[in-house]
């Protein structure tokens, strides 16, 4: 990875939302370049267009205006079959609310996505044990969501994130509700993601841990991008942060 | 043939795919999972199918009294305002039953559709899910099918059954072993594999709306929990 080229490129996104009869402008110009193996965090204060951003990068939802490109594909072009198979294959969503199929077990929720990608039974079985080992809750592959506590349903969640070796993870604020803790837990999981696969970690957060980990983080308000600052320039401002996010 | 293809030409051809097996797996698994709508569902197809069948073998039985020539029997028959038709005639249902048949089988349908659109609002979060996972929107469609199919043929064979035994039952009380003597056997089959078939189309015709509903549905508002 001498030359890291950009995964994800955001350029000049507007989102509107019609509420009734009045246009809600959430994002109002949004550019970004995101580079292979980057560990992102986008921060910022609730209301401030964090989700709808990333509904916008994981293909779930549509700009107004602006494009997003994936690997330099414009995911606005793409057809309902190309961006099934980019949800599918090259993006693993992982989000607050951790979005467990509650009528599956924690196995067969890691293998759905290898299924939908048409892997075969065994191999998607072997892979999915491979992944729960690998977030800790192997000995717990037949349980049902609602057997878990919400520490280890998030963690069924990023090993289904991480189902189809994923290029991009994007996680909407994933340690948003758990302890502090299970949260660290979350957080160590995906540097070591970022670290030893080169999986690409965007995630939106209100989590000043998370920061000490990020390559860059970039802070949102009101709908645009107010500083992007690297990782050495961070703990100058960590004080500040204290003050303004705390 | 279109230039504009090529702008795609980084992402490979690939399909997202869902093998049928692995469907009904998935539609099997949902509805022991969700043992009790599914019950909910059911219960109303029981009872308009089991009714469609007891009028359909009641007829077949009626035609074989009639074959019988037996005048107490038919005499008991026309007493209970049965028609009956000339001698070596099938016994056609009266106007009245075909109307309340019919009546039965809407309130059936309507009563499908109505428990269907509360289980896909119950499932949004899942369908948001899958979507997010990379399931195409005739993969929701199919597995709300599937399950609609065997909720329907389950439901659909336990009242076609019960409305033959009851019909069955019925006459015997009645006319004694000359219920079945000069009934035709093929006629019971066939009421009650028509009451079967009939289950499965007013299920399935029951889902699709609320399964076209769901599929359609774009991740994020099914995540979102809206409607
Ligand atoms: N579908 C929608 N329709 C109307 N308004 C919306 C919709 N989605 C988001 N919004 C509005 O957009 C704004 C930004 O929402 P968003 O969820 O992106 O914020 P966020 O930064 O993720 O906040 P949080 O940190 O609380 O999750 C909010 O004011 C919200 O009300
Ligand atoms: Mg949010």
């Amino acid at each position: 990875m001498e030359n890291p080229t950009n995964i994800v490129r955001v350029s000049n996104v507007t989102k509107d939302f019609t509420m009734g009869k009045s246009m809600v402008h959430v994002l109002k110009g949004i550019d970004l370049e995101i580079k292979t193996g980057e560990y992102i965090s986008i921060m910022g204060p609730s209301g401030s267009g964090k989700t709808t951003l990333f509904n916008m990068i994981g293909g779930l939802d549509k700009p107004t205006t602006g494009s997003v490109f994936i690997d330099e594909i414009d995911v606005s072009q793409l057809d309902a079959y190309e961006l099934a198979w980019l949800r599918c294959r090259k993006i693993g969503y992982i989000f607050q609310t951790f979005n467990i199929i509650q009528v599956m077990t924690a196995l067969e929720n890691v293998t759905l996505p290898m299924i939908f990608a048409g892997i075969p039974d065994d191999a998607a079985r072997d892979k999915g044990m491979e992944l729960l080992d690998l977030v800790g809750l192997k000995p717990r592959f037949q349980h049902k969501p609602f057997e878990l506590s919400g520490g280890q349903q998030q963690r069924v969640a990023v090993a289904r994130a991480l189902a189809n070796d994923p290029a991009i993870i994007l996680a909407d604020e994933p340690t948003g509700n758990l302890d502090l803790t299970t949260g660290d837990e979350i957080i160590k999981l995906l540097k070591l993601l970022s670290r030893e696969k080169g999986v690409t970690i965007i995630s939106a957060t209100h989590d000043l841990k998370m920061l000490n980990v990020s390559d860059r983080v970039i802070w949102v308000t009101d709908g645009r991008v107010d500083r992007i600052e690297n990782r050495d320039e961070l703990s100058i401002s960590l004080g500040k942060i204290d003050e303004k996010w705390g | 043939m279109q230039p504009e293809t090529k702008l795609k030409k980084n992402l490979p051809k690939k399909q997202v795919v869902l093998p049928f097996l692995k469907s009904v797996e998935i539609a099997v698994k949902s509805i022991k999972s969700r043992f009790f709508r599914s019950l909910i569902t059911t219960i109303s197809l029981i009872l308009a199918i089991s009714f469609y069948s007891y009028i359909k073998t009641n007829s077949y039985i009626i035609s074989g009294i009639v074959f019988s020539e037996n005048k107490i029997a038919i005499q008991t028959l026309s007493q209970g305002g049965y028609e009956i038709p000339a001698t070596g005639e099938q016994y056609n249902t009266t106007p009245k039953e075909r109307w309340i048949l019919f009546l039965s089988l809407l309130v059936c349908v309507v009563g499908i559709v109505n428990t269907q659109l509360m289980a896909v609002a119950d499932r949004f979060r899942e369908i948001g899910t899958m979507k997010c996972l990379g399931a195409l929107d005739r993969f929701i469609l199919k597995l709300f099918l599937i399950e609609a199919f065997l909720q329907g043929f389950i439901g659909a064979a336990i009242g076609a059954l019960t409305g033959a035994g009851i019909a069955l039952c019925g006459s015997l009380i009645k006319f004694g072993t000359l219920a079945i003597t000069y009934v035709s056997f093929n006629g019971i089959f066939i009421s009650i594999a028509s009451s079967i078939l009939l289950g499965c189309f007013l299920s399935l015709l029951g889902v699709l709306y609320p399964a076209l509903l769901a599929a359609r549905m774009q991740p994020i508002e099914a995540m979102r929990g809206r409607d």
